[in-house]
């Protein structure tokens, strides 16, 4: 066989597997619908706030709920030393948000 | 076969075998490239499931939880404040939040200890979530002790654990009675962690949240929008980590490309010399070279994106674990639902392949304007 045609089968089946990973992806989506409404549920019977993605600090577990400065709290000049820190953002500036 | 799609089969032909003749250089290359994309496709596979998890669980957060400041520090807010908040015209109601933090330092792991509404759990007994499960080995009807803020030992029967499915919202959380809540922590009476109000128009949020405010110039409304948002914004590029990675990955790829922008090896030059004095066309030797270039960026790009899925949903990003979970004890092991976001891969494909492909045909058209011998001379 030619190469070219080598190179165009190979091309032709990375295409269709991404053909495929879109099928996998709705799929997916579909038959998760049923966890996902039990999880929204959780959230709900429970009033949870935030995802549970990074326990190592205050600021990091609930990030929602967290103060803009979190980090920076604990004393006057202490740095962000919590490697999740680099993976959340400071949450956005709020629309009552004032420091009494 | 008609005769250009001939043309373009012949010159793959000889561009392959061209490549294959520096088959250990264009290999390597090749495999980098695919790992630059392997990355990157990975982190938008990660991101975008992620958020579209968490945009579709935190729909159903409260519509807004009142916290009251002190010094700047988020305080126990008085339940006073409720019964004041819930005669607010548009508040359906008002129900105060119990929750804190509880540091292990048997196993030092952080739990979220929270009281939920409708009693599900009786004083005594509690549900946990199966990450605190797995950190501390135990089982429904074993049982856990905690310390309390007296120094005294509360022991509590595992009612139940929250299946694994749901570890992404309840991993660390140990859900209790409000009076084993009280034992815990000792509270000034009539104080609640935070309020959950609901509006019953959402409309009506920020006017709401204006009157707490303006009621209580103490506390700090946050609208379940800005929860929303703050899931928004996670892992948003200019995020340390993040940023790392880009950076890293872009620079790879411009190295790539400046290596094939800034000129051609001598071999190529007396390769590209060679096939014009035996008659070919500038525009042949282009198109040769185009084909170079798209062999290896497109075969890169979509190995690296197919290799990426595969990471992201089949092993759940196992490569970002580590990274993910820091000093974490408790990290929840879950996995994601896939999304694929078409606009942001296609992006992806035109700032990778379409660059590579350019930065390879240029110095070959440089090359190829001069004469042959001059070419075979350099």
């Amino acid at each position: 066989m030619r190469k070219s045609s080598l190179f165009f089968l190979f091309t032709a089946a990375n295409i269709a597997l991404i053909g495929l990973i879109t099928a996998h992806a709705r799929y997916s989506q579909a038959m998760a619908e049923t966890g996902i409404q039990e999880r929204a549920g959780l959230v709900r019977a429970l009033q949870l706030t935030d995802l549970c993605l990074f326990t190592e600090a205050r600021y990091t577990r609930h990030p929602a709920m967290a103060d803009r400065f979190a980090p920076f709290q604990d004393h006057p000049g202490a740095m962000e030393h919590f490697p999740s820190g680099s993976l959340v953002t400071p949450p956005l500036k709020r629309v009552h948000e004032h420091s009494p | 076969m008609n005769i250009p799609l001939n043309r373009h089969s012949n010159i793959l032909d000889f561009s392959l075998s061209s490549l294959l003749r520096r088959k250990s250089k264009n290999l390597s290359l090749l495999v980098v490239y695919t790992l630059i994309i392997f990355v990157i496709a990975s982190l938008i596979f990660f991101v975008q499931a992620l958020k579209r998890e968490a945009a579709q669980l935190l729909k159903e957060a409260p519509d807004m939880v009142v916290q009251r400041m002190v010094a700047g520090r988020h305080d126990l807010i008085p339940a006073a404040y409720g019964e004041k908040i819930s005669a607010i015209r548009g508040v359906t109601s008002v129900s105060p939040r119990l929750w804190g933090y509880y540091y292990d330092q048997v196993f030092g792991a952080n739990y979220t200890l929270l009281v939920a509404e409708g009693k599900p759990v009786e004083p005594g007994n509690i549900m946990i979530g199966a990450g605190v499960a797995r950190n501390q080995r135990i089982q429904a009807s074993d049982m856990l002790t905690l310390k309390t803020s007296a120094n005294e030992a509360l022991l509590l029967t595992v009612q139940g654990i929250y299946p694994s499915s749901s570890e992404l919202i309840s991993s660390d959380l140990i859900i209790l009675s409000a009076e084993d809540f009280q034992a815990m922590f000792n509270l000034p009476p009539g104080q609640n962690t935070d309020l959950a109000v609901t509006v019953a128009n959402p409309r009506e949020q920020v006017t709401v949240a204006a009157k707490i405010a303006e009621l209580f110039p103490d506390t700090r409304p946050i609208l379940k929008s800005e929860i929303l948002r703050t899931y928004d914004s996670l892992f948003e590029w200019r995020g340390g980590m993040i940023v790392v990675i880009l950076a890293v990955a872009v620079l790879s790829f411009i190295i790539f490309a400046w290596d094939k922008a800034t000129g051609l090896s001598a071999e190529e030059r007396k390769e590209i010399g060679i096939l014009k004095s035996i008659g070919w066309e500038t525009s042949d030797v282009l198109l040769l070279k185009f084909w170079e270039g798209i062999v290896i960026s497109l075969s890169a790009f979509l190995t690296g994106v197919v290799l990426a899925y595969v990471h992201v949903f089949f092993f759940s990003a196992a490569l970002f674990e580590h990274a993910l979970k820091g000093w974490s004890v408790i990290y929840p092991q879950f996995r994601l639902v896939p999304v694929i976001d078409v606009y942001q891969l296609t992006v992806l494909f035109f700032l990778t392949v379409l660059p590579y492909t350019a930065a390879t045909i240029i110095p070959a058209w440089l090359a190829a304007t001069v004469p042959p011998d001059a070419a075979m001379r350099s």
